[in-house]
């Protein structure tokens, strides 16, 4: 364990850089979102994840966004096992209708304030399951979402700018507003 | 002995169904087949139902032979299967509330994945509007002095599918669990049927994201089969350069993960770093992260070019040279052998009762491995191993996913160096008539059924997806039993069964 431990410290970092946030994200945003909510949250978010039906497809990508080379928590933003402690709910899948109730109590566990991020293109509206017996739809058909990432599933670098987006400081998301 | 087809003495349907056969049996033969079943001849690798019918795969192991056996249901009734072969349990409580076919005799009637909140009941047979309150589930019962109950789910600490988990323990060890799926339901089978082809791979490729390309090859396999589609030698050989990507970098992420479930956060960090690696190369190779969309009917969508072959051998190297540091890692650390060896100990009877495919069986002694015992093209020119282990626990699953990795660095080197060239796919075509296919796949978890029936206009008409999950989740509650809560996420990381695949 040693050696590679002390191979870490000689080996050049995997870590990349930062992606730029995407400027349509920001826009969303900054319609959805007051300044004064911006302002409340900071740069540092504490996000609580929430499958509502998903394939796991996008799961798979919310995970690599820990690993070195996207290296989340350098930006200040976490994920966290309660959403008690969440500022943001990044929420996949299409939401199926045995996943509903479950996702209202999440969303109603949140303390305010909180922006919801729905994640992959069946978040946005129940994707190739839409019109199924079994799902509601989007996210946005069971609780206000703030803003979308799409993709099937999105990249982490998508992921990454999306969520830059978010942190940006409150100037830069006035700016952009419409 | 008499062999599988000839024990399914009965009526061919009148449409084909290949490659393997499918009988129609009266109850008399169906009873004796769910006997055998019990008795351990035979192998349950699926039980579906259909309109006014219910279908069962059964595989002979040692002979390499899977044959689906067809009861019909005039009375919308079937004999239970599960009171004499516990492994049909959940299977056929699913075929009660998608089609209504009471399985007459069952010892558990309570819903699996109808959680009452559908709105419909029956979606797939004579569907009735329902009122989608809910219904509440009864748990069963573990009582004694001091017991308490542990309510995990359906939204998990981590960042995990949704499933329930209800532990009844007492003090820190696990008296009983008892899991509840079917949060993830999205009626996949129903959007499925009368599907084009085009559109049910996409919901093929979608039923687990994580084993998506087995997924697709299953689906593939089943349509090939059905219309009598030759696929050119080359998809072959691309599908199974995908599908060994695809178990690479889930064997890979699954062992950190195993690892950092205790605690042992640095395992994570290097098998994570190879992960993405691996699917960077999946990328640029064929132009997705999980390759999904990239394997349908009549063959493959994307090939692989001089340079992509180079950068493949390339990333062969680095694993290899790093690889190797990291099995010395785990096998070298007693603090995290200690939480491993020993731990979830899953029995050999069990893992061959309930036909546990995957790594899950072949660490408690079940040497079963799709790709060798119902070999499918390129595999059945290929040389590999199928690592066995005994012990059956924890450090059993993380060893057979460690060689597993080793045998696919293997086989993706021969895949590169005797893949034929030629044309990747070609267009399928309808018959004209209604036609079945069925097919039998090694996923990364294990074998993935796929059984389909195609109307005579080339669409899907009835399509059943059979995850191995269905195999391996009810043998996370025998593994747990007497083991301490804190070792559930060990347990359950060392399983990784898939709820969406099993949800459907």
């Amino acid at each position: 364990m040693r050696k590679l431990l002390f191979e870490s410290l000689i080996k050049p970092v995997l870590t990349e850089t930062q992606p730029d946030p995407d400027l349509a994200m920001c826009a969303e945003l900054a319609t959805a979102l007051g300044q004064s909510a911006r302002q409340r949250l900071g740069r540092s978010l504490a996000i609580r994840e929430i499958d509502a039906g998903s394939c796991n497809g996008c799961e798979l990508e919310i995970h690599a966004l820990n690993n070195a080379f996207y290296d989340i928590e350098r930006f200040g933003l976490r994920f966290v096992a309660s959403p008690r402690h969440a500022d943001v709910l990044l929420v996949t899948g299409p939401v199926t209708r045995n996943m509903r109730e479950a996702l209202e109590r999440t969303y109603n566990a949140t303390p305010a304030p909180k922006w919801v991020v729905a994640v992959g293109d069946c978040a946005a509206d129940g994707g190739c399951f839409a019109g199924s017996y079994a799902v509601v739809g989007g996210v946005a058909a069971v609780v206000p979402v703030d803003l979308h990432i799409g993709g099937c599933p999105p990249s982490p670098e998508t992921l990454l700018k999306g969520l830059l987006a978010l942190i940006q400081d409150a100037a830069h998301g006035s700016a952009s507003s419409p | 002995m008499p062999s599988l087809i000839e024990a399914l003495a009965g009526a061919a349907p009148s449409n084909g169904h290949y490659p393997w056969p499918r009988r129609v049996v009266d109850e008399r033969t169906w009873s004796v087949l769910v006997g055998q079943l019990g008795e351990g001849r035979w192998t349950l690798a699926g039980l579906w139902g259909d309109a006014g019918a219910v279908h069962m795969a059964l595989l002979d192991t040692g002979r390499g032979e899977l044959a689906v056996a067809t009861l019909a249901c005039p009375d919308g009734r079937f004999p239970s299967i599960a009171r004499h072969h516990a492994p049909a349990h959940r299977l056929e409580r699913t075929i009660s509330e998608l089609f209504g076919l009471e399985p007459v005799g069952d010892p558990d009637d309570r819903r699996w994945l109808d959680h009452g909140r559908w709105g419909v009941r029956h979606p797939l047979g004579a569907c009735s509007e329902a009122d989608g309150e809910g219904a509440s589930y009864a748990f069963l019962a573990a009582e004694g002095e001091g017991l308490h109950q542990i309510a995990v789910g359906p939204v998990h600490a981590g960042t995990i599918e949704p499933g329930h988990f209800r532990f009844t323990a007492n003090g820190e060890t696990v008296v009983r669990l008892e899991e509840r799926l079917g949060y993830a339901h999205k009626g996949v089978e129903s959007l499925m049927a009368g599907a084009s082809l085009e559109r049910a791979a996409h919901l093929a490729a979608r039923t687990s994201g994580d084993s998506t390309v087995a997924y697709s090859i299953a689906y593939s396999r089943a349509v090939e089969a059905a219309l009598g589609i030759e696929v050119p030698e080359r998809a072959h050989w691309l599908r199974a350069l995908m599908a060994e990507f695809e178990r690479i970098a889930n064997h890979l992420g699954d062992f950190g993960a195993v690892c950092n479930d205790a605690a042992f956060a640095l395992m994570h960090a290097h098998t994570a770093v190879l992960r993405e690696r691996v699917l960077r190369l999946s990328k640029s190779c064929f132009g997705h992260r999980l390759m999904m969309d990239k394997i349908m009917p009549g063959g493959v969508a994307v090939d692989l070019d001089g340079s992509g072959a180079e950068d493949i051998r390339s990333l062969l190297a680095t694993i290899r040279e790093t690889f190797p540091q990291l099995i010395d890692l785990y096998d070298e650390t007693a603090s995290l052998q200690d939480r491993t060896v020993g731990t979830g100990t899953l029995t050999h009877a069990l893992a061959h009762q309930y036909g546990c495919g995957g790594y899950i069986g072949r660490a408690s002694g079940r040497s079963f491995d799709t790709r060798r015992d119902f070999a499918y093209p390129p595999y059945d020119s290929l040389r590999f191993d199928v690592p066995l282990f005994q012990d059956g626990d924890v450090n059993a699953r993380v060893w057979v996913r460690i060689r597993e990795v080793e045998q696919s660095l293997g086989l993706i080197d021969q895949i590169l160096s005797g893949m034929p060239p030629g044309e990747i796919s070609v267009a399928p075509r309808p018959t004209g008539k209604i036609s079945e296919g069925v097919s039998l796949v090694e996923g990364f978890r294990g074998d993935i059924l796929c059984w389909l029936r195609l109307d005579s206009g080339g669409a899907v008409a009835r399509c059943h997806l059979r995850d191995p999950s269905w195999f391996q989740w009810p043998l996370l509650e025998a593994v747990i039993e007497g083991n301490i809560v804190a070792d559930f996420p060990l347990c359950n990381k060392s399983f990784n069964c898939s709820y969406s695949g099993h949800d459907l």
